[in-house]
C-alpha cells in the first residue's frame, strides 16, 4: 500500500485498533479509529482515564505499532516502517512532552537538551547554539548547568518542552502536560504550546483529560471514549458530545 | 550516535553508580591479574629453565666422538651403530674443519685426567678439567666465590667446593694461594726414518710412541665453585680441579685414551678422545650433527629433551591459563550481574531515550561500551596487579633462594605481549559478559519502558 498522507494532513489515522490480551481478555484500547491531523493544527484528544487517547498518541509518535489499521505521516506508513524507520521518525519528525516531564536526572539542563542531537548524529559545534535557542523558546536559557531536581514542575516541563522541540520536528505530540502541574503552572505551560504552536507552525496533538484547558487552547477536539472516537470537530460540537460523555462517566 | 557521544554517555552511566561499577571493574582486574601472574609465571619458569639449560650447555653442544668398532666403552650411540668404516682421527685437523661448519662457536677437546695435586705438602688426588674460555660468559660460573680464570693462558685454577673442603676447613681461605699440580707430560718419541709425522697421514704403526715424564706445575686459586658447573655432557661437569683449556691442552698430559691411540697406532699423535662442538643456537644443532656425521665421526646430542621441555611447557601454560581465566570467569557473571542490574534500573532511561528516537542498536551499543570500558579499564588494572604480584612472588622467591644459599632467580616475566593480550582479553570477555544484557535493554518495549517507575 502506498502510503501518502495529501497534502495538508500531518498525520492520518485508518481505522487503527489496537488491542491487548491479558489473560484471557482480549482489552480494546482502541478500537477502529480513524482520524485526520492537518499540518499546523493544535488538536487535543480529550478522554477519561483508560480511553485509549495514550495509547492512540503514542501509536501515533511511533513508540508503539497498532494491532490493524494504518497510520500515516510523513508521507508514509509507520506500520510498514523498520524498528530503524521508526527510531528515525522520532528522531527527526516528532517531538514528545509527557506528563511526568521524563527528564534524566543525572543531567543538567543542558545535556538533557542535547540528547535529542546526539542521537541524531548532529555537529557538536552545532549542539550549543541549538540548545539555547531551544531553551530561549521556554524561557530557561539561564538555568542551563542545573539539574532536573533543582527546578520546579513548571520548570521541568519547559525544559522537557525545550528537549522536544531542539531536533525542529514537525509534530509535537504531548501526553497530560499538565498532569502534575498546577492549574496556573499548567496554563502557563499550555500559553507556551499555543504561542510555539503559533510561531513555529508546528502540527501539536495534545492528549488531556481536563476539557477546560482543551477548549480554551486547542483548535479542535476529538473526544474518545472506550477506545472509539466518541467526536471529532470544532468546539462547539465537541462540547455538547463532551456534556454526553460527562453524563455517560456520571451514569 | 556517534562513538564519542556513545563513550561519553557510557562513561557517565559508569560514574553515576560508582561504587557498584568500581566493584566490577575491580572483579574484571583480579580476574586480569590472577591471569597475568599465573602465565607470567608460566612465562618466567619457562625461561629461567631455559637459560639455566643453555648455560648447562647440553642443549647447544654436540659431542664428537671415532667410530668405534669396539663394543662396550666407546660404543657409538643408539641411532647410529650400523656398522661403518671406521673413522678418520679425530685430531687437529678434524677439529680445524668443524670449527669451519656454519654456525659453530667453538670446538675444543674434553681434557681431563687423574692426577696429584699438593698442597701445603699433602698430596691430593683430583681429576684435572679443562675450561674453555668461553664458558667465562655462559653463566655456568655465576655465583662462584673469587673470579673466572683472568686469561685464557694464566696458571690459574678453580676449585670445585667439595675439594676445597678436602684442602683446607675454610675454602674461601684458599683464594690467592697456590698449589702444585703434578701430572704425567707425554712426549712423543722421535719417529722412525720414512715415517711421516704429520697428523692424520701416519697410520703406519710400527715403531711410534711416546714416553711419559713426570712433571710439575704451580697453579694459583683464583675461584671456588658453589655449585659444580654442569657444562654439558663429557665436558668440565665433573672436574674437581678445573684449569683453563689451553693451560691444560699445553700440559700435554697423558690421558685415558692415549694407551688406546698406541694400541691402535695413530702413529703417536696426539689424537683427543672427543671433542665438544658448540652450536650458536640449538635449533641448528641437527644440521651439524649431520654435517659431522658425513665426515665419519659420530655424534651425541640432547636434542630430544629440548623439544620435550617445550611441551611440558606449553601444557604447564596451558593448565595455568586455565587456572588463572577461572577468577576471569567469575569476573564474567559480575559484569552480566552488574549490567542486568542496570537495565532494571535505567528502564525508564531506556524508555526516555527510545522515545526521543534511539534505536535498539544505539541503547544495545551504549550498554556494550559500558560492558568495554570496564574491561578496558579492569584490563589495565589487572596487568598492574598481575605485576605486582609478579614483584612480590619474585621477592618471596629471592628471600627464600637466598636463605638457601642459592643466587636469585627471576621466576617472573611480563612480555609485551602478554599485557596487550590481557587487556584485549579483558575487553573481549567484557563484551561477551555484555552480550546479553545490551541486547536485552534493546529489546524494551519504550511504552512499558517509561511507564516504569
Amino acid at each position: 500500500m502506498t502510503a501518502t498522507t495529501p497534502n495538508g494532513i500531518a498525520v492520518r489515522a485508518a481505522n487503527v485498533s489496537r488491542h491487548y490480551q491479558m489473560g484471557s481478555a482480549l482489552i480494546r484500547a482502541v478500537d477502529d479509529i480513524s482520524l485526520e491531523i492537518r499540518c499546523g493544527e493544535f488538536l487535543a484528544l480529550l478522554g477519561s482515564s483508560g480511553s485509549g487517547k495514550s495509547t492512540l498518541l503514542n501509536m501515533m509518535a511511533g513508540l508503539d505499532r497498532p494491532t490493524s489499521g494504518d497510520i500515516f505521516a510523513e508521507g508514509r506508513n509507520l506500520r510498514e516502517m523498520t524498528p530503524l524507520e521508526l527510531a528515525r521518525y522520532r528522531r527527526e519528525a516528532v517531538g514528545m512532552v509527557f506528563q511526568s516531564f521524563n527528564l534524566l536526572p543525572r543531567m543538567t539542563l543542558e545535556e538533557n537538551v542535547e540528547l535529542p542531537l546526539r542521537l541524531a548524529e548532529v555537529d557538536r559545534s552545532e549542539r550549543a547554539g541549538r540548545v539555547r535557542e531551544a531553551l530561549e523558546h521556554v524561557r530557561l536559557e539561564k538555568r542551563l548547568a542545573h539539574r532536573p531536581s533543582e527546578l520546579s514542575g513548571g520548570e521541568q516541563q519547559r525544559a522537557a518542552l525545550a528537549r522536544a522541540l531542539v531536533n525542529r520536528p514537525k509534530l509535537l505530540f504531548a501526553d497530560e502536560p499538565t498532569g502534575n502541574l498546577d492549574s496556573a503552572t499548567g496554563e502557563e505551560i499550555m500559553r507556551l504550546l499555543a504561542e510555539i504552536q503559533r510561531s513555529l507552525g508546528m502540527t501539536i496533538v495534545m492528549v488531556t483529560h481536563e476539557r477546560p484547558l482543551a477548549d480554551r487552547f486547542a483548535s479542535r477536539i476529538a473526544a474518545l471514549a472506550d477506545g472509539k472516537l466518541a467526536s471529532d470537530g470544532a468546539k462547539a460540537e465537541v462540547l455538547r458530545s463532551s456534556d454526553v460523555h460527562r453524563s455517560e462517566v456520571q451514569r | 550516535m556517534k562513538s564519542g557521544d556513545l563513550g561519553e554517555l557510557a562513561v557517565r552511566n559508569l560514574r553515576e553508580s560508582f561504587l557498584r561499577n568500581s566493584l566490577t571493574t575491580l572483579g574484571v582486574a583480579v580476574g586480569i591479574a590472577s591471569l597475568v601472574a599465573m602465565l607470567s609465571l608460566g612465562v618466567g619458569l619457562q625461561e629461567l629453565a631455559s637459560k639455566r639449560l643453555s648455560q648447562s650447555g647440553l642443549f647447544d653442544t654436540v659431542v664428537v666422538m671415532t667410530r668405534s668398532n669396539l663394543r662396550g666403552f666407546g660404543r657409538p650411540p643408539r641411532g647410529d651403530s650400523s656398522p661403518k668404516q671406521p673413522s678418520p682421527p679425530l685430531d687437529p685437523a678434524a677439529r680445524e674443519e668443524m670449527e669451519k661448519l656454519p654456525n659453530v662457536v667453538e670446538v675444543y677437546p674434553q681434557i681431563r685426567f687423574l692426577t696429584e695435586v699438593r698442597y701445603a705438602d699433602a698430596p691430593y688426588s683430583a681429576m684435572v678439567a679443562g675450561v674453555p674460555d668461553s664458558a667465562r660468559s655462559s653463566g655456568a660460573f655465576d655465583g662462584m666465590q673469587g673470579r673466572f680464570f683472568s686469561s685464557a693462558t694464566a696458571d690459574e685454577a678453580i676449585l670445585q667446593i667439595e675439594f676445597a673442603k678436602d684442602l683446607s676447613s675454610q675454602p674461601s681461605t684458599l683464594l690467592g694461594k697456590e698449589l702444585d699440580l703434578r701430572y704425567a707430560e707425554r712426549q712423543a718419541l722421535a719417529p722412525q726414518a720414512g715415517a711421516d709425522n704429520r697428523p692424520g697421514t701416519n697410520r703406519n704403526p710400527a715403531g711410534s710412541g711416546f714416553s711419559i715424564v713426570p712433571r710439575q706445575r704451580k697453579l694459583r686459586i683464583v675461584g671456588i665453585v658453589e655449585t659444580e658447573p654442569a657444562a654439558g655432557f663429557g665436558g668440565f661437569g665433573s672436574g674437581r680441579l678445573l684449569i683453563p683449556l689451553q693451560v691444560a691442552e699445553a700440559l700435554r698430559a697423558a690421558q685415558t685414551n692415549d694407551l688406546r691411540d698406541i694400541v691402535r697406532g695413530t702413529g703417536g699423535e696426539s689424537t683427543y678422545a672427543s671433542l665438544t662442538v658448540r652450536v650458536s643456537k640449538p635449533s641448528q644443532v641437527e644440521a651439524i650433527e649431520t654435517a659431522i656425521k658425513n665426515m665419519g665421526f659420530s655424534t651425541f646430542s640432547l636434542l630430544d629433551a629440548t623439544r620435550n621441555l617445550r611441551i611440558f611447557f606449553a601444557v604447564f601454560d596451558l593448565l595455568l591459563a586455565i587456572f588463572g581465566s577461572l577468577a576471569l570467569a567469575v569476573a564474567t557473571l559480575g559484569i552480566i550481574n552488574t549490567l542486568v542490574m542496570a537495565i532494571l534500573e535505567r528502564r525508564r532511561e531506556i524508555g526516555i531515550l527510545k522515545a526521543l528516537g534511539a534505536a535498539d542498536r544505539d541503547v544495545k551499543q551504549l550498554f556494550f561500551v559500558e560492558a568495554g570500558v570496564m574491561g578496558l579499564l579492569g584490563g589495565f588494572l589487572g596487568v598492574g596487579f598481575g605485576w605486582l604480584i609478579g614483584q612480590a612472588v619474585t621477592f618471596g622467591t629471592n628471600v627464600y633462594l637466598k636463605q638457601q644459599n642459592l643466587p636469585p632467580a627471576h621466576v617472573f616475566s611480563v612480555p609485551w605481549w602478554l599485557i596487550v593480550g590481557a587487556i584485549g582479553f579483558g575487553v573481549m570477555v567484557s563484551l561477551a559478559a555484555g552480550l546479553y544484557p545490551a541486547s536485552r535493554a534493546a529489546r524494551l518495549n519504550p511504552v512499558e519502558a517509561l511507564r516504569y517507575e
